[in-house]
Parts: structure tokens; C-alpha cells; sequence
């Protein structure tokens, strides 16, 4: 049996990964047509390569049906719960950088911390008979956030794609979303809030609690893992 | 374990009781509504429920409690007074405890009554006491009422008061108000800023979103007013600390609420009602001269309770939770009732707990 490595599909992400593991001494490369999902892993024996859309990787780490996967730790604590008895990171990467943060319109003067937010949240469910939207997509995560906060009279909804777009289209009226630059943000008329920070994030190379290590994923493990070690 | 068709014939054993004592039985749809839920708890709810959804009705709940469906159920359609009991399935989503049923039996009692709030809060409580006599359990109560009345009376503005009573159930963010209230909590750089300027201030950026300008001067103008009202007062402060600490039997609890009473008259009518309930309760034979009370108890775990609490520990066994827990909350059926208002008390039982404790025992 094989020692499965689930690794993002697409884009930079997977350039990335390829990058990180061909330093260590592991070659990852992608086989047949630029469409076919399929890959080939040099460096490490009875190793096989995965690819998967970097959403589905949390879920297959749980489900133990790949054995080590790599994705960002947002990805990880929003779809598990408990994640930290499901998965165990072994390796911070160093790229895919993102930030889950809370952003309100800049001209939202009054408001900068949470305290504000829960005092304007308040308000606006007066003014306008509904509660404050939040557009994400992360809404564990961010339900937790505002849980332990203290924040109420807000509600999620959700958005997947275009996020910071909703407050302009009144579908919601702040957001809370991946940053890495900012740039979006101020594009999109939004501030950051002084203590909205949710949750720091980058691409983790995370080893599964669950699934089945048979002789042969034992010894690719620990192959990979003396490889890792040597040059990190 | 605890067999199904063991818990079930002991919650239909406790609702007879229930039924003896008065209760007419009522049952509730499963699948509730979610817009109620979520009006009433926030987002939070959706960690704690099941939620589904159709094309026709939207967003529905696997009934998380029998309270919401039974008062609706009373303001539709009830007559009074009205004391209900019912026996069945709640459903809890459980993200972080494996060992946590999401699925599991309760059987309830509730008194909808204009009249005597301390003689109803007695039957309430001694019922239950009835009902769990014997397991080794300890009682702890409270009064949501009295911490109320504390925050209603404080020497401060209207405002401040509406924000702390929004929060008497988070308590950290209750304490953050109150320090800030206080003058105790520095100001934040960009409050400083916003508050030393004069006038409009959106300048430059542009107004997106369904929260509009104007919403944003006016709560601008509110933070420039309350800058400038004093802080509350220093004795003020304290007394409601010690008032938030109280933690006796309710003899000893009593007489030290009454000496905070000193700084605090407001909570006199509170402790009266106090006073009154624990006479009604003694009347039925409750030893209250050993009973728990916890000025703070109830804060955390009960939302819409705004009176009398109590709960049944498992006193070896902290990790299960309330075997029985219960309380008053005559604002419940205010908001539920698009205007009509009765007040209201009531309780529910774990018969799997109560099972589960006596097969440890044998």
C-alpha cells in the first residue's frame, strides 16, 4: 500500500507545494495532460500524489483516505471540529499567507473594535428590524470569534466568491474574509477593525490521525519525515 | 448504558407527576421555525441546533428546547392561569464533546400565572425537588431580578443602563462595559481622535451599504454625549461587584444583599420578592436554611430567565450537566407575544441523567 499526499490542484498553490517539496528532496509532478488529475512523487518510495481542490483536502485528512495533506490552517479549523484530534500539522510552509479578519465600510467612523461593531449591531437592528449581515464563508469560525467576544444581534450569510462586493451590493453590510495584501479591501471601500483578527493562516503540510499506516506508509513516512527534517 | 425504552417509561413516570400536580399535557412540532430561534438567540443558536431547510418554509430547527414552542403555543391560544407539562426529544448539535448526546429526552412543567410569582416559583421549584428526590444532588439558585433591578437603578444614563441590561447574560462583555462606564478601561487611540475632532467626519470615503450616514453621526454624537457624562460612581461600582460575588445559603445571602441594599436601594423591591419567595417556598416544606443562593448564577447558561433560577447538580459528577434546571422569564413571553405579556415559570428534567446516576449508585 501507498502513503497518499493530497495536494492542491490548482495555481500557485500547487507550483508552491512542488516548489517546497522539491526542495527537501522530494519531486512531485503532475502526469499525463495539463488536465488529468493525476501525479507521480520521485524521492520517496510507495508514495503516491493526490490532487484535490485545496476545500476537499480537511475533509479527506479526516476521513483518512489520504494519509498527509496540504492546505491552509483556515480551511483546516473551519470544516473540522476539533481538529487538532483529527490532523496534526507537521509542517508550516512558509507561503499562502492569508489573514480571516473582519472589515466594515471606511466611513463607518464610529466604529474600529468589536465593542463598536456590538454597539452599532445593536443600533442598526433598531433602526432597520433585521440583524447586522456579516457575508463569509467561514462562519464556524467566525460565529466563534464573535461568540467569545461577546458580539451579538449580527447574522452570517453566506457568500463564496466576490465577498467584498456585498456590502456595495447591500446583500450585507460588513464582511469578514481571507485577506493577504489588503488591497481588495481598500478597493472595496472596507476597513480592517484594530481587533478583528480572527485567524492568521498559511499552507500546512498536515499528517491525518485517522487514517490506516500499514508497513509500507510507516516506512514512506518516516522517509519523508528525515528528508523533511535535513533541510527545514 | 442506559436503555431507550428505560428512559422513556421513566420521563412518562415524571410527567404523570407533572399531569398530577396540574400540568395539562402539551406536545410541539419537532421542526420549529428558525426565524423565531435566531430572533431570539442570535447566530449562536445555529452551533447549538440542527438546522434544515425546505423551498417552501425556509430555515426550520430540530426543536433545541420545549420553552419557545410552549409559550407561543400559550399565546395563541391559552387559557388562564395555565400550568403545562410535556415529555420529549431535543436536539443538541455537538461540535466539540463526543461524549454529549445530540439527541436525549425532556420532561417539563411550566406555570403561566398573573398572580403570585413567589407561590408559583415555589410549586415550581418544590416539584422538581419532588421529582429528584433522592439522587444525590445539590440545588443552586439564584435571581436574575435583583442584578436587573441593580443595573436599572444605577445612577447613569439611560443608554449606558439599555447597553449593560443587553449584556446581563455574557458576562465578559458586561464587565468590559462596566469598566468602561467606570472610566476604568483606557480609551482607544481612535476614539480619542474621533471625540477631539467637532462635526461631520465621514469626509473622504465613500458611503456603501445599507448602514447609512446618518446612522453613523448619530451614534458619533452619542459617543461625544456619553464622553461627557461622569463615570459611574465609585460606591456604585463596588456594591454591584459585591452584589455580582454574593455566593451563600440563602439566609446568609439574604442579609448580605440587604447590607449592598445600603448603597443599592434600587434592588429593595427585588430582595422584598425575595424575601417572599423563600417563605412561600419553607411554607412547602423546602429546607432553605441550606439551600444555594448565587447572585451570578444563571448568567452564562440561561438567556431569556430574567427572575428565579435553579438547577440540580450531580454533585460527583461535574462534567454532566443540570439534571433538572429551570427559572422564570416573564420578558420571554413579551417577546413572543406581540404584545401580550404573562408572567411565566417552568423547568425541565433529564430522565437519562436521573437513570444514569441511580445505576452508578447500585
Amino acid at each position: 500500500m501507498t502513503l497518499k499526499l493530497g495536494v492542491p490542484s490548482k495555481g500557485r498553490l500547487m507550483e508552491k507545494t512542488f516548489d517546497w517539496f522539491a526542495k527537501r528532496g522530494v519531486t512531485l509532478s503532475r502526469t499525463g495532460s495539463d488536465r488529468e488529475y493525476a501525479g507521480a512523487v520521485e524521492g520517496v518510495s510507495n508514495m503516491e500524489l493526490v490532487l484535490l481542490s485545496a476545500g476537499e483536502i480537511p475533509r479527506e485528512l479526516a476521513a483518512g483516505r489520504i494519509h498527509l495533506g496540504v492546505t491552509g490552517t483556515d480551511l483546516v479549523q473551519e470544516k473540522l471540529p476539533r481538529f487538532e484530534q483529527q490532523v496534526e500539522g507537521l509542517a508550516e510552509m512558509g507561503f499562502g499567507h492569508a489573514d480571516l479578519i473582519l472589515a466594515v465600510p471606511q466611513f463607518w467612523i464610529d466604529v474600529d473594535t468589536l465593542d463598536d461593531l456590538d454597539a452599532a449591531a445593536s443600533a442598526f437592528r433598531t433602526a432597520h428590524g433585521h440583524r447586522l449581515r456579516i457575508a463569509t464563508k467561514y462562519h464556524r469560525l467566525v460565529r466563534e470569534f464573535l461568540t467569545d467576544a461577546g458580539v451579538s444581534d449580527y447574522q452570517l450569510v453566506d457568500s463564496q466568491g466576490a465577498t467584498e462586493g456585498t456590502v456595495k451590493n447591500e446583500t450585507a453590510e460588513m464582511v469578514a474574509d481571507i485577506t493577504s495584501t489588503g488591497e481588495t479591501l481598500r478597493a472595496n471601500h472596507l476597513k480592517l477593525l484594530n481587533d478583528g483578527l480572527v485567524l492568521k493562516s498559511q499552507a500546512t503540510l498536515w499528517r491525518s490521525r485517522v487514517a490506516k499506516y500499514g508497513v509500507d506508509e510507516k516506512a514512506a513516512l518516516n522517509t519523508l519525515l528525515d528528508l523533511l527534517e535535513h533541510r527545514s | 448504558m442506559t436503555l431507550r425504552s428505560d428512559i422513556q417509561a421513566r420521563a412518562a413516570q415524571l410527567r404523570v407527576r407533572f399531569e398530577a400536580a396540574g400540568g395539562q399535557v402539551v406536545d410541539t412540532p419537532l421542526l420549529q421555525p428558525a426565524g423565531t430561534l435566531l430572533d431570539l438567540y442570535g447566530e449562536d443558536i445555529r452551533a447549538r441546533a440542527y438546522v434544515t431547510t425546505d423551498a417552501l418554509r425556509g430555515e426550520q430547527m430540530l426543536r433545541p428546547d420545549f420553552t419557545v414552542p410552549v409559550v407561543e403555543a400559550h399565546m395563541r391560544h391559552g387559557a388562564e392561569p395555565a400550568r403545562y407539562t410535556y415529555s420529549g426529544e431535543v436536539f443538541r448539535r455537538q461540535e466539540l464533546d463526543p461524549d454529549r448526546p445530540n439527541e436525549y429526552l425532556q420532561v417539563g412543567y411550566e406555570v403561566f400565572e398573573r398572580d403570585d410569582a413567589a407561590a408559583a416559583d415555589a410549586e415550581v421549584f418544590s416539584l422538581f425537588a419532588l421529582q429528584v428526590r433522592g439522587l444525590p444532588l445539590r440545588a443552586a439558585t439564584g435571581d436574575i431580578g435583583i442584578l436587573m433591578a441593580a443595573v436599572e437603578g444605577l445612577n447613569t444614563t439611560d443608554k449606558r443602563k439599555t447597553a449593560l441590561m443587553r449584556h446581563i447574560w455574557r458576562p465578559r462583555r458586561f464587565r468590559s462595559l462596566l469598566d468602561r462606564f467606570a472610566g476604568r478601561s483606557p480609551v482607544p487611540e481612535s476614539r480619542r481622535k474621533l471625540l477631539s475632532t467637532e462635526g461631520d467626519l465621514t469626509g473622504s470615503a465613500v458611503e456603501i451599504g445599507k448602514r447609512r450616514a446618518t446612522e453613523v453621526q448619530a451614534r458619533v454624537e452619542a459617543l461625544r454625549a456619553d464622553a461627557k457624562e461622569p463615570p459611574i460612581a465609585e460606591n456604585e461600582l463596588l456594591a454591584l461587584e459585591a452584589l455580582m460575588a454574593v455566593r451563600e445559603t440563602v439566609p446568609f445571602a439574604t442579609e448580605q444583599m440587604r447590607d449592598i441594599a445600603v448603597d443599592l436601594p434600587q434592588i429593595n423591591p427585588a430582595l422584598d420578592r425575595l424575601d417572599a419567595r423563600t417563605a412561600a417556598m419553607k411554607a412547602r416544606g423546602v429546607d432553605v436554611d441550606n439551600l444555594d443562593f448565587e447572585a451570578s448564577y444563571g448568567r452564562t447558561s440561561m438567556e431569556y430567565y430574567d427572575g428565579f433560577v435553579f438547577g440540580f447538580y450531580a454533585e460527583a459528577r461535574p462534567d454532566l450537566p443540570p439534571v433538572a434546571s429551570g427559572g422564570r422569564y416573564d420578558a420571554l413571553t413579551r417577546q413572543l407575544g406581540d404584545g401580550e405579556e404573562i408572567p411565566a415559570v417552568g423547568g425541565v428534567l433529564r430522565p437519562d441523567l436521573m437513570l444514569q446516576l441511580e445505576e452508578a449508585r447500585k
